[in-house]
């Protein structure tokens, strides 16, 4: 092993001290997981989670912790409204909660919703487990820093049974300051057992920061519980974000994702997911759409653990430009988990001849009676179709912004917030080329 | 309204059609019967100027325009049309919001006022009435999951709303049971008009004992080698395609 090279990106992250959190427990953990990045450094591309995204560039800039940066710029909290998302909100600024800017008053029964700040500040002991976590693989780095460096995030629950109708919004916004700044923020969400939950996480920026943003999210489905996880990146397009997201999902849970990746200057995803019960269902879909110099990585990993449990993934990818898709999709059907039965399908566009996709699905089977189908294909819209627009009369332009659009918004069609959908399906349309 | 001459054209390299010479006035119904590989369906193609069909040599003029130096979509807008013989399934772009495009598109190009989504909801009532088509069809996406017949029945539907000048069926009965075909049939009869032409292509007769032609062309090694009315499709039913080489040999000309 090659001792890890120093550069001014890890540097700066390990510049300033921890300050202590007065938890003991916690300080250790942060230590470790500082001393961890340390060590370790970035990953090059050698490590195979890291084969296409390198951080050679990355590597040589420097970003100040919050403490040190001038106030951010202001924010208008209308400005955030969600069509179809009516429930609380939290909303962080470059990391942090900002009160003013969040509705969290008369929460329904059975919700807990606070800043990771304050629950830190009351009783920590339930948080325990989920920030003791060490993150050991090699691709890990940012996790690491995230969970030394995070002071603030989000801390849900929702009690067993309890069924949260309106949608909960969560806002991460990166606003601008004076010195290129690097945030971390950390999330802890829960469902209890038969509880019901629809979360939007949302990304978003406040005049073009450049910025180093982490955001790991630990999420724990407990038995019948019932998630749907809408995520909507749209990020400014110099802000490198990072984030990690680990499911787990017990018996009979499920679990209902949408993500679109549509902003970010390097953005990484690194989405894992823990079938650990038997029959839990997991459905994934996403879209990223790098264009300019945007690239944009997801790393999607299921891990079927346990009897008769299902995962559906379909991702799509439209690059233009000179932007840069990586799709990675691993399913690993472990030893025991019979009957399972896993899906995953990979379709991408390049919309110009200098933009990238790579896309490499995986699949490991250990288990007996299992149904696996996994895909990927890359290529330019489907000539047949185009003729077939334009025969009608539609022009060569319009026949593929609508194509395209179509490709797209495929993604949204098991979306149940209708109102939600339109509003994301209006997004998309807007990134696409010629619309 | 279309005169095609000395009509020559390539598809990868390989030349389909050698010479075609056709004339089609406003109002008549052609029919082009032919065995297969003999460039019925390169004919419709070239036509609407689809890609990968080379013309290396012949005219086509339509309504005194070069047809061949046009786009596909500035065709379209002049009234050509095709019913492709395999309708292209396009998910995720509803049928309703293509066929209101696509006829915008047309009005905008030929200077007309663009209808707002109310006008062309009254229109697609109207036509789905006159071509007995249930509008469960135009909630879907176009041609998604639609069975061969659906498919074929879509494609005539669309071409009632866009009321073309030069309707060009490409083997529109291929695959149709009895009642469908009956059904397509019926749908051309009823756009059958004094200003409007068709060219169906068709490799069997039983489409013309209900659209009945008022000209029936030989399509072989891609010239028309005969031509007659009705009861030329008749004659081609009882003694086949077989022999016809023979009888019309390369470069003698019909």
């Amino acid at each position: 092993m090659n001792q890890p090279v120093s550069t001014p990106l890890v540097e700066s992250l390990l510049e300033a001290p921890l300050a202590p959190s007065g938890i003991a427990w916690l300080d250790a953990a942060r230590q470790e997981n500082l001393a961890a990045f340390a060590a370790s450094g970035l990953p090059d591309t050698h490590v195979e989670a890291w084969k296409y995204t390198a951080l050679r560039m990355l590597g040589q800039r420097r970003f100040v912790a919050l403490d040190m940066a001038a106030p951010a710029s202001t924010v208008d909290a209308a400005s955030l409204a969600l069509p179809g998302v009516d429930g609380p909100r939290l909303v962080f600024v470059n990391g942090m909660f900002r009160a003013e800017l969040s509705q969290v008053g008369n929460l329904p029964e059975g919700l807990t919703l606070q800043p990771l700040s304050q629950a830190l500040a009351g009783d920590a002991e339930p948080l325990r487990f989920s920030l003791s976590r060490h993150y050991r693989e090699p691709g890990d780095a940012f996790a690491r820093i995230n969970a030394a460096r995070a002071r603030d995030g989000v801390v849900l629950r929702v009690a067993a049974h309890v069924e949260i109708t309106r949608p909960v919004h969560l806002v991460f916004i990166a606003a601008a300051t004076e010195m290129d700044l690097a945030w971390h923020a950390r999330n802890v969400i829960e469902l209890g057992e038969g509880a019901r939950l629809n979360l939007v996480e949302q990304h978003l920026a406040s005049g073009e920061p450049t910025q180093l943003a982490t955001l790991v999210s630990e999420i724990e489905v407990r038995e019948g519980a019932r998630l749907q996880l809408t995520v909507l990146q749209n990020a400014a397009t110099s802000t490198h974000l990072i984030r990690h997201s680990g499911l787990r999902l017990q018996a009979q849970a499920q679990a209902t994702l949408h993500v679109l990746e549509l902003g970010g200057a390097l953005v990484r995803h690194d989405l894992k997911v823990e079938l650990i019960g038997d029959g839990a269902q997991l459905l994934t879909r996403g879209v990223f759409m790098p264009h300019g110099r945007q690239h944009i990585d997801t790393q999607l990993a299921i891990r079927h653990q346990a009897l008769d449990t299902t995962s559906d993934s379909s991702w799509r990818g439209v690059a233009n430009d000179r932007g840069r898709g990586v799709f990675r999709g691993a399913i690993m059907v472990a030893p025991g988990a019979d009957g399972s039965d896993a899906n995953l399908s990979n379709k991408n566009l390049l919309l110009s001849p200098s933009a990238e996709i790579d896309t490499k699905p995986e699949l490991e089977i250990y288990a007996d009676e299992v149904k696996a189908a996994h895909g990927a294909t890359v290529g330019q819209l489907d000539e047949r179709s185009l003729f077939y627009l334009r025969s009608r009369g539609i022009p060569l332009a319009e026949a593929r912004a609508l194509l395209t659009a179509a490709f797209c918004r495929a993604v949204l069609a098991d979306l149940p917030n209708e109102a939600l959908r339109e509003h994301l399906s209006t997004l998309l349309v807007e990134q696409l080329p010629n619309t | 309204m279309l005169k095609i001459e000395n009509l020559h054209a390539r598809v990868a390299g390989k030349e389909i059609l050698k010479g075609l010479d056709l004339s089609i006035n406003a109002g008549e119904v052609h029919a082009i019967m032919g065995p297969n590989g003999a460039g019925k369906s390169t004919l419709g193609n070239v036509l609407c100027g689809r890609d990968g069909y080379e013309v290396t040599d012949g005219t086509v003029s339509y309504n005194g325009m070069d047809l061949l130096t046009m786009a596909p979509e500035a065709r379209a807008a002049t009234g050509v049309f095709l019913a492709f013989q395999y309708p292209v399934e396009i998910p995720g772009v509803n049928n309703t919001y293509f066929l209101r495009a696509a006829l915008n598109a047309q009005r905008k190009t030929r200077g007309e006022k663009e209808l707002d989504s109310m006008q062309f909801l009254k229109l697609v009532r109207e036509k789905l009435k006159v071509m007995q088509i249930s509008d469960e069809l135009l909630h879907r996406a176009v041609n998604e999951g639609f069975s061969g017949g659906e498919k074929k029945r879509n494609e005539i539907f669309q071409m009632a709303v866009l009321e073309p000048k030069l309707a060009i069926l490409d083997e529109t009965d291929s695959g149709l049971d009895i009642d469908a075909l009956k059904q397509v049939a019926q749908g051309v009869n009823t756009l059958r008009s004094p200003d409007r032409a068709f060219l169906m292509i068709t490799h069997y007769q039983r489409l013309l004992d209900y659209v009945v032609p008022d000209f029936v062309h030989v399509l072989a090694d891609g010239r028309i080698v005969e031509s007659g009315d009705k009861s030329l499709a008749l004659k081609l039913e009882e003694h086949g395609y077989a022999g016809l080489a023979e009888r019309h040999p390369a470069g003698v000309g019909a």
